[in-house]
């Protein structure tokens, strides 16, 4: 086997030199009712090349771009990657290395997270991001917990327009510490029913996805003052961080914690994982943030350099009075955010943000054009909802259009809706005859 | 100082990223705008973010000088204990950025998802037979994650049996994660103290577990690198009182093809695909950490589950026992290409044999260092041993020296001042992807830091000398906090 490169030789080498008589003797701690009484039953060992192209067959049997033109989103999405962004990320010294203990070995992760911390909370607005949390259903999940730990209250009002399967995730969270969530409705143009927002008393929290899962953007300076009448924290949570490009950031909305998934952020979708998971809050709450920091410093001779700081939180230190039981995070995916948003710039986010939210305007305004109902008139970024009848739905996948995700099982209300999405690698040929189908 | 792999180079410095940004640069190629521009509404406009702009030999430049900075598997030796840092396959990587695998959508009609599906499936069912437990979900995204699922698992098992209990049992050789993660079900942690030979004693489990102790949870190996060979006692006294026993599979890679952890009385437990399964850890993820259980728990694993219906590969929901989703998709589904991949090309022979192996390495160097280095804990270890630094307190030299100045020497340190019951504790976990020459050289550096330690300690303290920084004041960093630039 290649990856183990002990010879016949060195075995017996080294069980001379530590008294063991063969391989098995070094097991003899083991009790023998705890062994296996069997072999592994595992398929055959394969070499590189058969392992090639097993894999190759399965992952030829996936419906992906260009093959299938995919007009959808929620919550995963099609962005193009610059090669140079792929190139580097394959530099070994990055993805071989472990979560940097030993600063002096790892100046070029701890210098690139810093960097990232920088940028998000730039693309926010926000005072401090972390190193990174698991995806942005958790990252939603651990704002909810720290705002509990900041307002020691023990409840939570989350948005009904947040990605359903967020609020799922949330729910697998909450659930043990008897955490009650209660869910603010939408109202009739897709957006969040502020009303609703009144005399929600004792709340820890008021959390609003924004852009919504119908591709809705919401009012959070509205939201967040209400939030914070009711002596709760602000929670924006979003699915597409592209959107910021353009819209106005949580930060200078009176948010509190601004999280959500940055996938768009340079990381190919892979049926959904690994994702990156943002998280952004007010300086003045930092020491009750989930995570990892990387904080700036000097060494002996006063030079720059960076270390994991602010661990007394972290559960390596304080165990269970940690702020979060997360170690691993998704580092490498924060590396490949801070390459993509080093790669676009100021400039280029701002011309990526506004081309996707026009492919997606043009592709509504086809779609209104042809007939469909638009059940929302709020304003939209890269994604919006059309009714669409099941039957058509089903035969523009024989012919390999995915015309959105259907959101019928999530809300009962919309059962014959889906949402769409179209981002700047959907081309103009493409929607119009996506466009034609669906008018037919 | 004989030739050793650590040397001085050529080093580039570089800015951070706005310190060298132009206005008007750019490093991305536009995609063409055939599409007429539209105007949002003023109410929700921003302005642009704050970003530096870089053209593409920019951006190259500055994370390829920043790469050189840092030391990986790749470079050189990295046996940090507990964290499994064997080498990372490259076919992996190869198989994970497959255009149908890389570019696949997580909600379309299974039909359209079969492949993944396919890989999940296979995947879950090989856990299942390397740990010797019924049944496997990948949804967890990282070892800490698949904790938090085993111990929403344990709560909803006793929520279903009408009963829920408040405490939980956790051995003080425990990793952090363990109680932060009960924590996080609302259970209060026992401390349970290893006894003389560095082990849980029944007697000591017995003494604590009651009818309001909702489990144990056990790592094993332990994180002294010994096996707990008490488990099957452990787990019956547990079991007798209505408890649940967890184990905490990060050190599996001792294991493989020799243990059977359901027949050693285990229910519930996590593995890390990023330390056995050979993925690589990306400076801190992601990883991915599969929840494993037997029979009697499968209902409450999270959804939805991959199931297989002749030839076909869908996905059910139906489980309403389960503890939910933990993950909006199905999990780390690039990682699980990767250590899927990894085990194939493995095959049942190669997996046993590697666990082989990484115990031959681990007891090799604790027999070699053993005369140089204070071994608290002298038995047949695992896959790691610990060492303390009580054979250098007369030279006023401690742990972090001799870490700091293996750096030189070309060397990742091992893990140090972990677990906390070895003051001062080296644990050096080597890998069995380590041949006997890089043992033996790494072992030649320890000794000569050991004999420099007498002689001159001083070089020990102003350790490490060939790095790019020397050592860091983490004391002011933690206490004025600059966290963005």
């Amino acid at each position: 086997m290649r990856y183990l490169p002990h010879t016949k030789k060195d075995i017996s080498q080294m069980l001379g030199a530590t008294g063991f008589k063969n391989l098995d003797e070094l097991f003899s701690p083991i009790p023998e009712g705890c062994r296996r009484a069997e072999p592994l039953k595992l398929p055959a060992a394969l070499n590189e090349w058969e392992l090639g192209s097993l894999m190759e067959e399965m992952a030829g049997s996936m419906a992906a771009a260009p093959e299938y033109r995919m007009f959808i989103g929620a919550g995963s999405y099609d962005h193009h990657i610059p090669a140079s962004v792929f190139y580097l990320l394959g530099r070994s010294e990055f993805t071989t290395s472990y979560t940097p203990y030993q600063p002096e070995l790892s100046q070029g992760t701890l210098q690139a997270i810093y960097e990232y911390q920088t940028l998000v909370s730039r693309l926010l607005g926000m005072e401090v991001a972390n190193a990174s949390m698991y995806d942005g259903a958790s990252a939603l999940a651990e704002a909810l917990l720290m705002s509990m730990r900041v307002t020691r209250r023990r409840w939570v009002a989350v948005s009904a327009a947040t990605h359903p399967l967020y609020r799922r995730v949330i729910k697998t969270y909450l659930r043990p510490i008897g955490c009650e969530i209660v869910e603010i409705p939408y109202s009739a143009d897709g957006a969040l029913d502020i009303s609703a927002l009144d005399g929600l008393g004792e709340v820890a929290a008021i959390a609003v996805q924004s852009p919504n899962f119908f591709g809705c953007v919401e009012n959070l300076e509205t939201a967040a003052a209400r939030a914070h009448a009711q002596g709760a924290l602000m929670i924006a949570s979003f699915t597409e961080p592209i959107a910021y490009g353009l819209l106005k950031n949580p930060g200078s909305q009176g948010v509190d914690i601004a999280c959500g998934e940055g996938q768009s952020l340079g990381i190919p979708r892979s049926f959904g994982g690994p994702g990156l998971g943002l998280f952004t809050s007010r300086l003045k709450y930092v020491r009750s943030m989930p995570g990892r920091l990387i904080g700036k410093t000097v060494d002996l001779e006063g030079k720059r350099g960076f270390v994991l700081t602010l661990a007394t939180r972290e559960q390596h230190i304080r165990r269970e009075k940690a702020t979060s039981n997360i170690c691993t995070n998704s580092s490498l995916c924060a590396l490949s955010a801070l390459m993509f948003l080093a790669s676009v710039g100021k400039t280029g986010l701002r011309n990526l943000a506004q081309l996707n939210r026009d492919k997606s305007e043009y592709l509504k305004a086809g779609l209104k054009k042809a007939g469909l109902t638009l059940p929302f008139t709020g304003t939209t970024f890269n994604e919006f909802v059309a009714r669409i009848p099941a039957d058509t739905y089903e035969r523009l996948l024989g012919k390999k259009i995915i015309a959105g995700a259907p959101i019928g099982p999530y809300y009962p209300d919309l059962a014959d809706c889906y949402v769409l999405c179209a981002t700047e690698t959907a081309s103009r040929k493409d929607m119009d005859q996506t466009i034609k189908e669906l008018a037919s | 100082m004989k030739t050793s792999s650590g040397t001085t180079g050529l080093i580039q410095n570089e800015p951070l990223l706005w310190e060298k940004g132009q206005e008007g640069r750019s490093g991305y190629s536009m995609p063409r705008r055939d599409v007429p521009r539209t105007k949002l509404d003023e109410r929700f406009l921003g302005p642009a973010p704050d970003l530096p702009d870089m053209s593409e030999i920019d951006v190259v430049r500055h994370f390829t000088r920043l790469s050189q900075w840092n030391f990986g598997v790749d470079t050189g030796m990295y046996p940090l204990g507990s964290c499994t840092m064997k080498y990372n396959p490259k076919i992996n990587e190869k198989m994970a950025s497959l255009p149908g695998f890389a570019g696949s959508h997580p909600l379309l009609p299974p039909r359209f998802s079969q492949g993944a599906l396919q890989l999940i499936y296979e995947l879950e069912k090989f856990l299942a037979e390397i740990t010797g437990m019924d049944a496997v979900s990948v949804q967890p995204a990282a070892g800490a994650h698949g904790e938090l699922a085993g111990m929403l698992i344990v709560h909803a098992y006793h929520e279903k049996r009408g009963k829920q209990r408040s405490k939980i049992i956790i051995p003080d050789t425990a990793h952090g994660t363990n109680p932060a993660s009960a924590a996080l079900c609302g259970y209060q942690p026992v401390a349970v103290r290893s006894n003389e030979e560095g082990i849980i004693s029944p007697e000591q489990v017995e003494a604590v577990m009651d009818e309001d102790t909702a489990g144990i949870m056990v790592t094993n190996p332990n994180t002294l690198g010994l096996f707990e060979k008490n488990i099957k006692a452990i787990a019956d006294i547990v079991h007798a009182k209505g408890g649940l026993v967890y184990c905490d599979g990060a050190n599996m890679n001792a294991l493989m093809g020799i243990v059977h952890l359901g027949r050693a009385g285990v229910d519930v437990m996590h593995l890390n695909l990023h330390k056995t399964f050979s993925t690589p850890h990306g400076g801190g993820g992601p990883g991915s950490g599969p929840v494993c259980v037997r029979k009697h728990l499968e209902a409450f694993l999270p959804v939805p589950r991959v199931v297989k219906d002749g030839k076909n590969y869908g996905l059910t929901e139906d489980l309403p026992d389960s503890i939910g989703k933990l993950h909006p998709f199905f999990g780390n589904f690039g990682v699980m290409i990767k250590a899927y991949s990894y085990i194939r090309s493995l095959g049942a022979g190669g997996l046993k044999k590697a666990s082989q192996l990484a115990v031959l390495n681990a007891n090799y160097m604790k027999e070699m260092l053993k005369g140089t280095l204070h071994l608290p804990f002298d038995s047949v270890c695992m896959h790691e041993c610990v060492f303390s630094d009580q054979n250098l307190h007369d030279y006023k030299v401690i742990t972090v020296d001799l870490a700091k100045r293996l750096m030189d020497h070309g060397y990742h340190p091992p893990t140090i001042y972990f677990p906390l019951i070895v003051h001062g504790a080296i644990m050096i976990e080597p890998c069995e992807t380590e041949s006997k020459e890089e043992l033996d050289n790494f072992i030649a550096a320890v000794k000569e830091i050991a004999a420099e330690a007498k002689t001159n300690p001083e070089n020990l303290k102003n350790a490490p000398t060939r790095c790019k920084v020397k050592r860091l004041d983490e004391t002011s960093a933690a206490r004025n906090p600059c966290l963005t630039g």
